[in-house]
Formats: structure tokens, sequence, C-alpha cells
């Protein structure tokens, strides 16, 4: 039997460990599986002082992290089952107290700021490493953002790579319907990014946008990874209360079966 | 103290290559020596302090010291919680410079002032705060501190005159004694020790024996040698360009609590917001009882009520 794919694996990680810990944010964290799993497998390089750095700015998806890290071999298992039981390091928002991660999140609209600095530093440091900053949708409602966005166009911070995760989901309801933003590939053109918008479930496609960068551009750079909230999981996708409930027995018996299936994405 | 500040980091970044200056675009007249010397380490970030400081957190994160500048007020009260959830949190050594703490900007009103900045950065304790006193007292400070581990803010006067009397130093977590005195401890919070000097001359006239000390870090806070100082004097005056909860005032009152030191207190400073006084600053100083008359008369009064 072919061992399932990276994004089919965080996704069973996800499902398995937010059903033990009873823990919602399970929508949000299965609409990045797929970036992740592109940015683990062979994206994000480097070791030490010159290693690429990965900000999740969306922090309450961190279950998807935990995952990629494990999956690749940065914690172990036990660690990954310590996710949100008392005393652990694993929360629902990343902590940099945990090796592998750099930046604490949890707060919108951080992210960027940290990411901007980062590249900043880089260039200052003489290094061609890239930073990569995972941010939400929604989190662009955060004027920090675009304080950021400005910031790092100004100054030509070619190694910076935001990838927006437009799920079209937030909080309360669809972000069409909370504060629309769209179009957002003029909107960040505008603020003097090179912006595409990529298939965030095409593995295949996001491998290509992110590989094609270069990072020694004069101007940063924007996926806007147009994705499914609960992806991979029909009776979650695009369903707002996935961002909070836990799953039941049932619920997780089914959502496993459907992420681990031959046919499945 | 900005010209202080000024030639210290130049000396600190020749020697240092992880020096960085960010500037909430502040400093008209003042930082172009260092953008000139240091074209790649000086960065006018515009006007976003948020942004300012989560810039200095990426930058701290890969090894760099970054200082971040503004007026106190905009460069601790905007980006509260990127300085709590940048530096603190990840224990990073960024530098918050915040000059013209209190009412020092005077005519141009409240939103000026930073009358919150000790309070709400001394809650956060992986965060040292410091307020020097004089131009001395900065230099030696900015050398003391630079090179910490975790994040310091610095409050820095845009003038001032140098602590009068005998010669005496910055040193970090400890309190400076300026004077001693039998009858009264006035404790002033950096640079109004010069104000509290002058307040102890007006009260020996009277004939009250006053005491002075300068606090100028929290985060280490000088808790045991301000237990010392109060221990053998049994009324104190704190006097800060803040307001009188949260900064210096509250500090007082935490070491006279927490040790069971029979000490009575008043805290001089602001209890609210200015709305619609600007003016100089010795009139401001006037106007919320930071004059040393004014000074001197809280204490008078405090032991006047106290012996009644």
């Amino acid at each position: 039997m072919t061992p399932l794919p990276l994004g089919r694996r965080i996704r069973l990680h996800i499902l398995e460990q937010s059903h033990r810990a009873r823990f919602g944010h399970i929508g949000s964290a299965l609409s990045i599986a797929d970036i992740v799993a592109v940015l683990f497998d062979g994206v994000l390089r480097g070791a030490g002082a010159d290693r690429e750095r990965f900000i999740l700015s969306k922090g309450h998806a961190v279950l998807a992290l935990y995952a990629a890290l494990y999956e690749t071999g940065r914690i172990d298992r036990r660690t990954l089952d310590s996710y949100c039981t008392d005393g652990t390091p694993l929360g629902a928002h990343p902590e940099h107290v945990l090796g592998p991660i750099d930046f604490s999140t949890g707060s919108l609209g951080h992210g960027l700021s940290y990411g901007a600095g980062s590249a900043l530093a880089a260039r200052m440091l003489g290094s061609a490493r890239r930073t990569f900053v995972l941010i939400s949708d929604a989190e662009l409602n955060e004027g920090t953002v675009w304080e950021a966005a400005m910031f790092a166009a100004h100054h030509r911070l070619g190694s910076l790579v935001a990838i927006v995760d437009v799920n079209g989901q937030q909080a309360l309801g669809p972000t069409k319907q909370v504060l629309d933003l769209e179009p957002l590939v003029p909107r960040w053109e505008a603020f003097g990014w090179t912006a595409r918008e990529v298939d965030g479930h095409d593995v295949a496609a996001l491998r290509t946008a992110l590989d094609s960068i270069d990072g020694t551009s004069a101007r940063p750079h924007v996926l806007l990874a147009r994705t499914t909230a609960g992806s991979g999981v029909s009776f979650m996708e695009d369903r707002v209360e996935w961002r909070y409930l836990p799953l039941s027995d049932e619920q997780y018996a089914s959502a496993a079966a459907e992420v681990t299936r031959p046919e499945a994405r | 103290m900005r010209a202080a500040f000024v030639e210290t980091l130049a000396e600190l970044a020749e020697r240092d290559p992880r020096v960085v200056l960010l500037t909430g675009d502040l400093g008209f007249n003042m930082l172009e020596p260092l953008a000139e010397r240091f074209p790649d380490r000086f960065v006018n970030v515009g006007v976003a302090e948020q942004n300012m400081v989560g810039v200095a957190t990426g930058l701290a994160e890969a090894g760099m010291i970054p200082f971040v500048y503004s007026i106190a007020t905009f460069a601790t009260m905007r980006p509260y919680e990127f300085i709590r959830n940048g530096p603190v949190l990840h224990q990073l050594p960024v530098r918050i410079v915040g000059v013209g703490g209190g009412f020092e900007y005077g005519n141009n009103g409240a939103t000026h002032y930073g009358l919150e900045d000790i309070g709400i950065l001394r809650l956060q304790r992986g965060l040292t705060v410091v307020v020097p006193a004089d131009d001395s007292h900065a230099r030696a400070a900015f050398t003391q501190t630079y090179a910490l581990p975790r994040p310091v803010y610095y409050r820095l006067s845009k003038g001032g005159p140098a602590i009068p009397g005998p010669a005496t130093d910055f040193v970090l977590g400890k309190l400076t004694r300026l004077r001693a005195g039998r009858d009264l401890a006035l404790v002033a919070l950096g640079p109004t020790a010069t104000d509290a000097l002058a307040a102890a001359d007006l009260l020996g006239a009277e004939g009250i024996d006053a005491a002075v000390a300068v606090v100028e870090s929290f985060n280490p806070s000088p808790g045991d040698d301000l237990a010392d100082f109060l221990a053998d004097v049994p009324f104190a005056v704190s006097i800060e360009s803040h307001f009188v909860d949260g900064g210096l005032g509250s500090f007082v009152a935490e070491v006279i609590a927490e040790r069971g030191l029979p000490t009575r207190l008043r805290r001089c400073g602001l209890d609210d917001l200015p709305r619609g006084i600007t003016g100089s600053v010795p009139f401001l100083k006037e106007w919320f009882g930071l004059s040393p008359r004014a000074i001197a008369g809280t204490g008078a009064s405090l032991l006047a009520f106290a012996r009644r």
C-alpha cells in the first residue's frame, strides 16, 4: 500500500489530536494542511542561523504545524500526543519554546511584521535565507498587516513570502459578509507586492508557485492560496461551526475514513 | 538626554555590528548623524509603531539588537501588545526608546503625554524599565544595559539639568541616595530628582529634614534599597511625572505594604488625563503639584496632618 500523501497524513493527525483533546479550530487547520505539507516537504531550507524562517501568523491553525513537525521528524510522537494536555508547550497556538518553532503567535496581525524584520535581518547579515509567513484572510482585517506590507515593499524585501490562506471564513461568518477585502490580487499589487493566486489544495501548483519565487527580487511575494475551511472532510467544508466544535467519536471515525480513503484528494 | 542617547548609541553601533536603529519617523535634528554614519543599520519605518516593534522582534530573533525610537507615549501605548507578545514573550533584546515622558510635550497636550508608560511596562516583569535621572546617568544606563539578553525600555527626557550635588551614577536595579534626612523621604522617579532636591531645600528652611533618593529602574527594581531608605523615616512622598497609579507611587506603596513598614506615603503625580490644560513644563509642574514648591507643600502637609 502506498503511503498517504503528506497533506492527508497531516489531516489525519489534526483529526486525531483534536478528537482526543476535544479542542476546536479543526476547520482552519485543515484549510492549511496542503500549504504546510509543501513548505515542510522541500521548500523550507537550511539549518542553524541560516535556516529559512516560517511564521504561522494564524496561530490558531497550529495543529497542522505540529503534525508537519512530527511527520518530518522534528518532534516525536510523545510530544505530538501532548497537544492540549496539562503542562505541555503544545497548546492551541504555537510557542517558540518548542525548538522548531521560531515565533509564538496567536494574536492576529503580528506575523508579517516579524517576517519583515526577519527578512531585513537576513539582508543585513548577508544571508540568502527566505522568510515565509502564513496568514489568514480574516487576519487581513488587522491594520498592522498593511503596515508590514507597506514596509516590506518599500524596503524591497524580496526574500519575504506571505501566503494568505483565503478560505473565506472568519469567526462569525463568511469574510465577504464580515469585511470584504476582495479583490485581493490588485490590493496586494497596489501595495507593491508580487501577487498571484494559487489553488491552496493543489500540491503541485503550490510547489511550482513556491519554487518559482525569486528571493532576490525587488518585491516581496504573496501567494493568495484559495482554500476550503475544513478541507478534506466533506461535512466540515465551508462550515463555520468547525472553527469551534470538537469531534464526536462517530464524526471522528467518518472524517478519518474520508481523509485516508484511497480516492480522497 | 536625547543627545546623550545619540552619542552613546553611535559609540555602541561603532563597536557592535548587531546594533540597529529604527525610528517611527521622529528625531528631526537629532538622529541624522546616526543615519549618515550607519546607513545600513538605520531605518525610518514611517509612522507605524506597531510594525516598528514587530520588525524589531524579527531583527532580534536573528541576532540583532534593535533600538526603536519614538515619543514615549507612541513608543509604548500604540505597540503595547507587540511589545508584550514580541520581545517580552520571546525574551529578545529589543530596546524601546521613548522620548519626553510625563508632560514634557507641554503645549502639545494630552495625546503627547507619556503618563502610563512606566506603569504598563513595569507590569511586564520580563522587560527592564530605565528612567535615567540626567545625561550622565543616561550614558551609564545605555552602556550597562544595551547588551542585556532581554527587552529594555528607556524613558528619556528631552533635556534637563544634571543632578546637583556630588557626582552619582546609574546602577541598574539600585536606588541612588542623593541626600540624607530624618523627617521625610522624597522618592523621585528619574529626572524629577532635581525637583525633589529643590523641594528638600525648601523643607529644610521650614525645619523639616528631608532625605532624597532617585529610582531609575524597574525589573530589577530597587525594593531592598528602598526598604532600607525608608526604614528610619516615618513619612514618604513619591514624585513622578506619570499617573500616581502603576508607576513609582505604586512601587513605593508595594514596598511599604509588603514589608510591613510603618511609613506613611503620599504620592505626587497625575491622577487623571488632563483635559484642556496645556502649557510650558514649569507651568504644568506647578499645575500638577510637581514643582519644588508643590512637592515641599505636600511633604509639609503630610507631616502636619500626621502630627495633628
